[in-house]
Parts: C-alpha cells; sequence; structure tokens
C-alpha cells in the first residue's frame, strides 16, 4: 500500500512539473548545447558562468565569475533538473532582470541539454575541478 | 567626425509607442546617421532587447580580446595573421554599433570584462588559434540566430541578421583555413 501511495505521489508530481524525472539524450543535448556557446562554456566562464556541476548548484553562486546580474544574485534558486528546465523554457520569466535572454522552448531540448550537462559534469576530462 | 554607428533607424525611434523613454543623450544621438537600418517599422525596443544587445557585446569583446590574444600568441603568421586582424576589426566594429544602441536605448552597455579565461595552454600551434576562433564564431552565429527572432524591434532583428551573416563568414573561412568544408550544411543551428 505504501508503495502505491510513493507512485501515485511521484507520477502526481510528474505530472504537475511535465518534465520531473524525464530523462533526456546527452549525446543529441551536445548539439542543443552549441545554442549555448557565444555566452558559456562547460569548463571556464565566459560572458556567461560555467556549467561543468551546475545541475544542484545554488544560482549565483559559481566561484570566479563576476558578471551575475543583481536578479540572479538575489535569486533563492538551486537548479535543480525540473528548476533548470523550467528557467531555460523563459529565463527571463523565472528571473526578472537575469542577463540570459535565450530560451530553449523545447521540452525535449531542455531535457536532452540537462542529460548533457549531468554526463559532462560526470567526466573528469571535461569538467576536472567537479 | 564620424557620427556615432546606430542599429535604430530615426524613423524607428521617431515612431516609436514609448516602451522606453529615451535619454537626452539618446535623442542626440539620434541625429547621427543610421548605418544598418533606414527603413525600420515603429516599433519600441524593450528591456529585453537591450539584454540581448548587451550579451551580444559581452560575446563581441570577447572575441575582440581572443583574436588580440591570438595575433600576440607568436603561433599565426603570413594569412591567418591578417585574418585574425581583419576579423578583430569587424568585432569591434560590431560592439561600437552595439554599445552606441544600448545607450540610445537608455541601458548602461556592458564593460569588457577585465580578464577572460581563454584555453591558452591548449593553443600549440596555428590551427590550435584557428579552430579556437571557429569556435567562438560558430557560437555567435547560434546566438545571433537565437536573438532575431527575440527581438520586439524589427530593426534591432534585421541588424543582428545583418552580423549573423559576418560571423558565419568568418566562420567559413576559419574552417576553409583549417582544410574542413567550410559550409558543411544549407543551413546553420
Amino acid at each position: 500500500m505504501q508503495k502505491k501511495i510513493v507512485f501515485l505521489a511521484a507520477f502526481l508530481t510528474a505530472g504537475i512539473t511535465g518534465d520531473a524525472g524525464a530523462e533526456g539524450d546527452a549525446v543529441r543535448g551536445e548539439k542543443v548545447y552549441n545554442r549555448c556557446i557565444a555566452c558559456h562554456s562547460l569548463e571556464r566562464n565566459r560572458t556567461g558562468p560555467k556549467h561543468c556541476s551546475i545541475i544542484g548548484r545554488k544560482a549565483g553562486s559559481v566561484e570566479g565569475f563576476t558578471r551575475y546580474t543583481d536578479a540572479m544574485k538575489q535569486a533563492d534558486i538551486v537548479w535543480t533538473k525540473e528548476v533548470l528546465s523550467e528557467f531555460l523554457a523563459a529565463p527571463r520569466k523565472m528571473v526578472p532582470g537575469t542577463q540570459m535572454f535565450l530560451k530553449v522552448p523545447k521540452l525535449e531540448d531542455r531535457e536532452d541539454l540537462i542529460a548533457y550537462f549531468e554526463k559532462a559534469s560526470a567526466d573528469p576530462e571535461i569538467c576536472p575541478q567537479n | 567626425m564620424r557620427k556615432a554607428p546606430s542599429l535604430l533607424s530615426r524613423r524607428s525611434f521617431i515612431g516609436n509607442t514609448g516602451k522606453l523613454t529615451l535619454s537626452a543623450t539618446a535623442v542626440a544621438l539620434l541625429a547621427g546617421e543610421s548605418r544598418l537600418l533606414n527603413a525600420g517599422r515603429a516599433e519600441a525596443a524593450t528591456s529585453d532587447d537591450i539584454a540581448i544587445l548587451n550579451s551580444a557585446l559581452g560575446a563581441e569583446q570577447e572575441a575582440i580580446a581572443a583574436y588580440q590574444v591570438g595575433a600576440e600568441s607568436g603561433l599565426l603568421s603570413g594569412d591567418a595573421l591578417n585574418l585574425a586582424v581583419q576579423f578583430q576589426g569587424h568585432h569591434k566594429e560590431h560592439a561600437d554599433l552595439l554599445a552606441t544602441t544600448v545607450g540610445q536605448l537608455g541601458g548602461n552597455a556592458v564593460e569588457p570584462m577585465a580578464k577572460y579565461e581563454f584555453p591558452v595552454d591548449q593553443l600549440k600551434n596555428q590551427n590550435d588559434v584557428l579552430r579556437f576562433a571557429a569556435g567562438l564564431e560558430k557560437g555567435a552565429v547560434s546566438a545571433y540566430l537565437g536573438a532575431v527572432p527575440l527581438f520586439e524591434n524589427r530593426d534591432l532583428a534585421k541588424a543582428a541578421a545583418s552580423i549573423l551573416g559576418d560571423e558565419a563568414m568568418h566562420w567559413a573561412v576559419l574552417r576553409y583555413a583549417l582544410g574542413e568544408n567550410p559550409v558543411p550544411g544549407a543551413f546553420v543551428e
């Protein structure tokens, strides 16, 4: 009975967020990441902060990155997969005032991109300090 | 003396429906020549437009700094060095234009970063530098492609598309210099 309740709760949560627990395609996500590389890199800060180990990180907290907007510094957000997906869908809706303007409107693309972040972050060749 | 370049046509601003209040300085700048835009529709720019322009400006500033590193690396010579210097000049023109336009819209143009984290330890020869530059240009193409449909002001979208074309040419030439297919597909993404 307890298992059924847990399953039901997980199912309902997934229904609310739309993509919680969904697994993306990291290989395809690397291609989606091409949209980001004018400002971001996985392993180094550029005009945007680096993305290694972004999942689970507090927003506005990358060491050495000096270009955070006040909006992002003050946003009380942790980049869970679900929160990151919502942000990528409409960055300036979630964090008004953020410099980030590019949207990733398709859910599949966001899932793939997040899968790529996870895979790359776990690879010491790409993200050696994580 | 050359007047300040602008991404925004004068007519566009005169017909502005008023989403932004122009500063006196911006109004004065509007009297300047419009380099890219002459027949814009009467649309307003928004704070989102300023954010997009500033993001583009930041990327252009990074490209200027990257080409400087490449030019001073001692790894480029001849045609490759000439290309780097020429392309850097284009990025400087883009940056000047973007910064002026942000100012015209009442925003504050971002300043270049005090320090850029370039992967200089990975640049061992001319091809490494050209490949690094090609990556930056590819990223710029993608960014402008993403930005064009987001601009509220269609004059800005047109101007961004113009810059996109220039970045795409840079990317193609750098790929050619690397011995790669300069135009690998019918579409960019």
